[in-house]
């Protein structure tokens, strides 16, 4: 068995998993107009960590740690994010037997060009998993995963893998990445970014809202705190091979990904009790997502998003939102989907519009990206 | 960690203006003195007539060039297109074309980011190129490491052939930076003679060409 023993999310809305979900669940969102001309020319909605909280966050970490060196925005979420899901497990850190992966899709990509104030080699990616690594005194290579939006998923599936296969006990799975000029000029240039707080499967949905966040998994294979326990039950990747920049019009990628991870977890679409959709609020992905769902005959189930709430993290989207589904099956609660009103995609899948109480026992998590990539996964309740 | 029976089937490199299968020199153009010239040069040899190939970024051009002379006498359609999973990694990322995105933003006065350009600033585009052209739909995985690292990518796959999640697999490395291009894939199958352990795909990575 594969547990999940401890979660953290650093977001607008809090820095943990329990603040976070607390406003979630009231509908909170983290969503607000920024003005800034260093990320964009325009005003535009984004999901904004507050600098001064991180700092005083961070201050607190890095005493502890007797760290006096210097960290870029996206390593001190991440730093808070390790450290406070550490606290809650009695996992070590700096043990051989536990790794590290991270999640993030363009890591500090905001010093492309800035040679002044870090090493060149401080924008890769494998350096920003050394930073974090070294930062906790991990003695391992760390296992870093950069496969657009479906990198948080893919970073579950993987620690699973590595436990499973008795590589590793435990595996500190964290993942991120920051508003940047790089990637809202990005999404922009390809006429992505709604206007307005995003709007997941709604009618009126335009676009996807950007957000920045951090958040932290451990799974391991023995179990936690946590009861009942909660374990990873499957988990699976495909492509669409259709395109690179657009969803699959048949949701062919998702709808084999969701199978595979059933398959591995050997339940079927009706023993699914709810899903975690990627829901990012362009009109095709969700549309796309709606088709899997329906394809799988679980039009039924209820569905949700919160990137109305946190908006699009991309590299941490997956970790972010897995950690708000295992906060709902520990309090059997669905979080209701902020910002749909009317439903806007051609299945008519249940996407929640009120906050329930539900038992839940298998639940899935879908995410999909640029590259064809989908990517799903199933935790299920040990119910004793 | 086993290799639960998968075989190395065959390797391809694209190194040092040299395309390598299988050990033999099958192209080489001396002349080239960047990636871009190596790339229009093997093109033009094994000629895959691809018109997407030409909106490809430099790496995404590279990592479908050692995929097409890789798989070309692959029977890939004998498995089930879900079947086959693609997991690369490399050290940069896809660092070249950000500095290309990012030279058309660093001026608010002179802005013009474009999508095509955008979208290839994931590693993992690559693995949609190759996915896209061979009608694969398999697994995906795309790793950053400081340094080609076996272990990673060879366990990996082993893990989703024992898991029933891959019958087979395109495994490797496709790197691009200022210091140069390096790419090496294999495809791992059932058949063959070497098994799949990372100490033999060390051993083939690190030949001297």
């Amino acid at each position: 068995m594969i547990y999940f023993k401890s979660d953290n999310i650093v977001s607008p809305l809090g820095f943990s998993t329990k603040e976070t979900t607390d406003l979630v669940l009231v509908g909170e969102t983290g969503i607000k107009e920024i003005f800034d001309k260093d990320l964009y020319p325009e005003p535009f909605p984004a999901s904004m960590i507050d600098e001064e909280k991180l700092e005083t966050e961070f201050i607190k970490v890095a005493t502890r740690y007797s760290s006096t060196k210097k960290f870029t925005k996206l390593e001190k979420m991440l730093i808070i994010s390790v450290d406070d899901a550490l606290s809650a497990t009695d996992v070590d850190i700096t043990s051989k037997r536990t790794a590290i992966i991270l999640s993030t899709t363009k890591g500090n990509i905001d010093l492309l060009g800035n040679v002044y104030d870090y090493d060149k080699d401080r924008v890769s990616l494998w350096k920003l998993g050394e930073v974090i690594a070294s930062f906790f005194s991990n003695p391992n290579t760390p296992v870093v995963i950069s496969n657009a939006c479906i990198s948080g998923v893919l970073a579950i599936n993987t620690a699973a893998m590595l436990i499973d296969s008795q590589q590793y006990d435990d595996v500190v799975v964290t993942g991120g990445d920051i508003v940047s000029r790089f990637v809202v000029s990005g999404f922009m240039s390809f006429l992505s970014l709604s206007t307005k707080p995003c709007k997941p499967f709604d009618a009126n949905r335009d676009g996807l809202s950007l957000g920045e966040a951090a958040a932290t998994i451990i799974m391991g294979n023995k179990p936690g705190n946590i009861s009942p326990s909660l374990v990873f039950a499957g988990g699976s990747s495909a492509n669409d091979a259709n395109h690179i920049s657009g969803p699959s019009r048949t949701g062919e990628g998702s709808y084999i990904a969701i199978q595979k991870a059933m398959d591995e977890a050997k339940i079927n679409a009706k023993m699914i009790d709810h899903i975690s959709a990627h829901g990012t609020a362009t009109p095709y992905n969700d549309e796309m997502e709606s088709i899997a769902i329906d394809r799988h005959g679980m039009t039924h189930v209820p569905v949700n998003s919160i990137k109305g709430n946190l908006g699009h993290t991309l590299g941490a989207a997956g970790i972010v939102e897995s950690a708000i589904l295992l906060e709902e099956m520990k309090r059997n609660i669905l979080i209701d989907t902020t910002g749909y009103i009317e439903h806007g995609v051609s299945k008519p899948i249940a996407v929640i519009k009120e906050s329930a109480k539900k038992e839940l026992v298998n639940c899935l998590k879908m995410a999909s990206g640029f590259g064809g990539s989908n990517a799903a996964m199933i935790i299920s309740k040990i119910v004793e | 960690m086993t290799s639960g029976g998968l075989k190395i089937e065959s390797y391809c490199f694209i190194r040092n203006n040299k395309v390598i299968l299988n050990g033999e020199l099958i192209f080489e153009d001396a002349d080239a003195v960047s990636l871009k010239q190596i790339a229009k040069s093997v093109y033009r040899s094994i000629k895959p007539s691809y018109a997407k190939f030409f909106k490809m970024d430099d790496i995404s051009k590279l990592g479908f060039l050692t995929a097409e002379v890789l798989l070309k006498d692959i029977d890939t359609e004998s498995y089930d297109y879900e079947d086959v999973a693609i997991i690369l990694s490399n050290s940069d990322s896809t660092l070249i074309t950000d500095s290309n995105h990012q030279s058309t933003i660093n001026d608010n006065d002179n802005f013009f980011p474009s999508p095509s350009v955008f979208v290839y600033t994931l590693p993992n585009i690559m693995i949609g190129e190759i996915s896209i052209r061979h009608a694969l739909k398999g697994e995906n995985s795309f790793f950053i490491v400081e340094n080609f690292n076996a272990d990673i990518i060879v366990n990996h796959i082993n893990k989703l052939f024992l898991t029933n999640k891959a019958k087979a697999a395109v495994g490797g490395w496709v790197n691009y930076s200022e210091s140069g291009y390096d790419a090496f894939l294999y495809f791992a199958s059932p058949q063959g003679e070497t098994s799949h352990t990372p100490v033999e795909i060390n051993k083939i990575y690190n030949k001297s060409l």
